[in-house]
């Protein structure tokens, strides 16, 4: 078979082309349409997981750094340990449903929303032979949740007031209603661990299909397959091979050359000039994650509503779609929600470019004389040719954006949530009210717009407890709008997870929640 | 006392001063590092309370003279302590990295060490010559063209087109020999290309230099083929200055290469330093800074001790 007939193939199996296409390009190489069919009959039967084999994922996102503690994972590689060595109580759904259940088997909640029950998976076993049992469910919990903790999730499980064991289960009850809950628990630093690892936080034992063998820091790690996982329908193969290959032509070079079947994060500028290599695929799921311009609503001249949305309306969030994501991604709406969520509000009407009515709330707003814009390269991906972009559009509104640009070093902590107006980004949250409360509520350690709106507060808060999801749907609306019209937020563009893997990966499917099939690629797919 | 070790002993001494001062340089430096150690350990997604209990911990909130006062008298005693961030003990995971480095360096200098001063010394035989100039213009090129450029060249063609080497030079613990050096093999290349005309330029210079001496001309009489009396007579009068740069290359093997590490994924010194400068990992951006520090005094008082010893003046005194 020539390898343009396999990519094609390739491409067909996943869904990406029609069957009708690829007939026609296989009769169009020179076969009969009975081969051809015969060969896509054979092209999907080949979906059945092939068990055994070495899976290489080469990965963006480590150093030398990084430790086994899943409190303390904050970066791709870290974040795809913790999914290979443990497990969450539940996972995200690739489709936007309801959560799925792991060491979880069911979650039940009062009429409130207040209290929750977990009834935890029985004969689950650890990487050390210990049974997992709902009291190191709760140990987790706690670890995480300590005030002197460290954990990247204390956020997430600080609005709980009351763990106990019953039983099989484990009953959790909140200091306020929270509807989302359990797509709060799906959080990848949340991995059970013996004791909930607070003996040893960093041994690496977890409830996982793979265990770790081989630990070297932003270098490599190896796992592998666990044999007493409890769930049979993941984990094909014997063993995944992390390597850390941070530099993009690395990583694409590593791909091309046979040495990895994955690398994940590939730069929207090569994605395309890859995609047409034929032995590789390259993967786009729309995620959650956004770029982001953002002002201090009580910062001068920032405090003006009229200045915001004269900037909200000369920003071309086509052109930055185009230029910057190279079409790997989707526009931005000014609210920091798009159709990957749950409950996503349709049918607000987009905000585009128009110079003239920048010009007119820029006039209405009195201001005058150039505005500071910083930027640095660690912001976003791009985001310096971002900046100049919006600087280009601005200034034909009559807006004079003056680029500061700022080192890479101490961005995060001299620049960002302190500078009044600068570039940024954001990774998604599982559901809408975690992104809200995060970055949006009053309150909010990061709101790093200072969007202060008692109103806004309020309805976050009902919408929490508000089990009809039609009622919250339209709180959701109500939300959106605030932000996107009275918010400090400008939102050019939603970014897409570009990955790419060799074409004896198989089993790929899209999913929105994270990076590397929300860090489930080793567990699905399987190398023929 | 014999002079030569008097000269030798005032070396050593003067190195051992020079990492003292180094040592205060390099702890003075990473405490003017802009950001904090708290907030780049745990990103962008930390809360206020998490960060106050990791400062704490950490001990950053202790006076300056303390810190380094306690950092090197630990240093001396050989605990570099542990990585701030992952807890790791310095000198095991440091220990790695060296040896790895080393061995990049070591592979590198084997070939590009002889390499240079036979090509230097062809140079200078076949002085204004076509050999002269190809080799000239060859080492130049592959000198002047940046490393990470350098990198992707050969990995486009050796990795991807050819498949002829492995594009990622991963080497680990009980990794064999022969896969080893199959994996640097591409990185070694570039090191090569790169240190190489620096060499080879200083041995032609160094060597047409004496040349010009009265007692070449004498070897020229005496009915003398060149390249005896480039070997003989010639390049032993010019090792000192091509004994100091073949060792400023070799220091520049050891700590500077981080950008051919991070082309090709090689676990060695500088991606480690690198990481752990971005973490703000103050402890181990000390360690590897005063072992680069040993290893560039070290090297440099080598050189020195070399030269000496290749001074008939010295090494004969009146």
């Amino acid at each position: 078979m020539s390898d343009e007939l396999r990519y094609y193939l390739n491409r067909t199996v996943l869904g990406r082309m029609p069957r009708r296409a690829f007939l026609g390009r296989a009769m169009a190489l020179g076969l009969t349409a009975a081969g051809a069919n015969t060969m896509l009959a054979s092209g999907l039967r080949a979906q059945e997981p092939v068990k055994g084999g070495t899976m290489k994922l080469g990965m963006q996102g480590g150093g030398s750094t990084d430790s086994l503690d899943p409190g303390l994972a904050s970066n791709q590689v870290t974040f795809q340990i913790c999914k290979l060595i443990g497990d969450p109580l539940v996972e995200l759904d690739p489709n936007g449903g309801p959560v799925i259940p792991r060491l979880a088997e069911e979650v039940t909640s009062d009429d409130t929303a207040t209290v929750w029950t977990f009834r935890i998976r029985k004969g689950v076993k650890f990487h050390n032979g210990a049974t997992m049992t709902p009291a190191d469910v709760v140990a987790t919990v706690e670890r995480h949740s300590d005030e002197e903790s460290k954990s990247g999730a204390l956020g997430v499980v600080k609005g709980i007031k009351e763990m106990k064991v019953d039983g099989d289960n484990v009953v959790m009850t909140l200091e306020a209603p929270n509807a989302d809950f359990p797509y709060l628990m799906a959080d990848y630093h949340l991995v059970v661990q013996p004791n909930g690892g607070k003996d040893d936080p960093t041994s690496g034992i977890g409830t996982g299909a793979y265990k770790i063998v081989v630990n070297e820091p932003g270098v490599r790690h190896v796992f592998e397959k666990f044999d007493e996982y409890f769930d049979e329908s993941m984990g094909h193969v014997d063993t995944v091979e992390i390597t850390v290959i941070n530099d993009n032509t690395a990583r694409t070079s590593a791909l091309q050359s046979g040495q990895v079947h994955y690398i994940n994060r590939i730069d929207p500028k090569v994605a395309g000039l890859l995609d047409r290599a034929p032995t590789v695929t390259v993967t786009q799921a729309s995620g959650k994650g956004h770029y982001v311009f953002i002002m201090h609503c009580d910062t001068a001249p920032f405090d003006n509503n009229d200045l915001r949305l004269a900037l909200k309306y000369a920003i071309n969030r086509e052109e930055m779609v185009e230029k910057i994501l190279r079409g790997y991604g989707s526009v931005g709406n000014d609210f920091p929600i798009n159709a990957a969520y749950p409950l996503f509000p349709e049918g607000i009407e987009q905000r585009t470019y128009d110079p003239d009515k920048a010009k007119f709330h820029y006039e209405k707003s009195g201001h005058s004389g150039p505005i500071t814009l910083r930027t640095s390269d660690v912001a976003f991906s791009g985001a310096l040719d971002a900046t100049a972009l919006f600087q280009q559009s601005a200034a034909a509104a009559g807006i004079e954006l003056e680029i500061k640009r700022e080192p890479g070093d101490g961005y995060w902590t001299d620049v960002w949530n302190v500078q009044p107006f600068c570039a940024s980004y954001w990774g998604g949250r599982p559901v809408q009210d975690q992104m809200y409360s995060t970055a949006y509520m009053s309150t909010a350690d990061w709101n790093d717009t200072r969007f202060k709106d008692p109103a806004f507060d309020k309805l976050l808060q009902e919408a929490k407890g508000e089990l009809d999801e039609a009622k919250r749907k339209e709180m959701y609306r109500e939300m959106a709008m605030m932000v996107r019209d009275e918010g400090g937020l400008i939102c050019p563009m939603f970014n897409d997870f570009v990955s790419a893997h060799s074409e004896n990966l198989q089993g790929w499917i899209d999913d929105p929640n994270q990076d590397n099939m929300n860090g489930y690629v080793a567990h699905k797919c399987w190398i023929s | 006392m014999h002079p030569i070790v008097k000269f030798v002993a005032q070396r050593i001494l003067l190195g051992l001063v020079l990492l003292f001062a180094a040592s205060i340089m390099i702890f003075a430096g990473t405490q003017i590092l802009p950001g904090d150690v708290a907030q780049s350990i745990l990103g962008q997604s930390a809360t206020e309370q998490a960060l106050a209990n990791l400062r704490a911990e950490l001990g950053l909130n202790d006076p300056l003279v303390t810190r380094y006062l306690d950092w090197l008298t630990a240093a001396l005693q050989g605990d570099l302590g542990t990585a701030l961030t992952n807890g790791q003990d310095i000198a095991t995971s440091m220990g790695q990295r060296l040896g790895n480095t080393l061995f990049l360096a070591g592979w590198a200098a084997l070939i590009s060490i002889p390499l240079a001063i036979t090509l230097g010394l062809i140079a200078v035989r076949y002085a204004g010559k076509w050999p002269d100039k190809l080799i000239s213009a060859v080492t130049l090129t592959t000198v002047s063209i940046p490393e990470f450029l350098l990198g992707y060249i050969v990995m486009f063609y050796f990795a991807v087109q050819w498949r002829l080497f492995p594009s990622v030079s991963t080497v680990y613990d009980g990794m064999p020999l022969l896969d080893k050096l199959n994996a640097i093999a591409l990185p070694v290349m570039v090191l090569v290309m790169v240190v190489l005309g620096h060499m080879m330029r200083m041995t032609r210079a160094a060597i047409l230099n004496v040349m010009q001496s009265a007692y070449i001309e004498t070897a020229e009489l005496k009915g003398l083929r060149p390249f005896t009396i480039i070997r003989k007579h010639a390049f032993p009068n010019a090792i000192a200055p091509i004994v100091n740069v073949v060792m400023l290359n070799m220091a520049y093997l050891v700590v500077g290469v981080v950008v051919v590490e991070v082309v090709f994924v090689y676990p060695g010194m500088g991606q480690y330093l690198v990481d752990h400068v971005a973490k703000r990992d103050v402890p181990v951006v000390q360690a590897c800074g005063l072992v680069f520090a040993a290893v560039y005094i070290g090297l440099n008082m080598l050189a020195d001790v070399i030269a000496i010893l290749a001074n008939p003046r010295l090494r004969h005194p009146k």
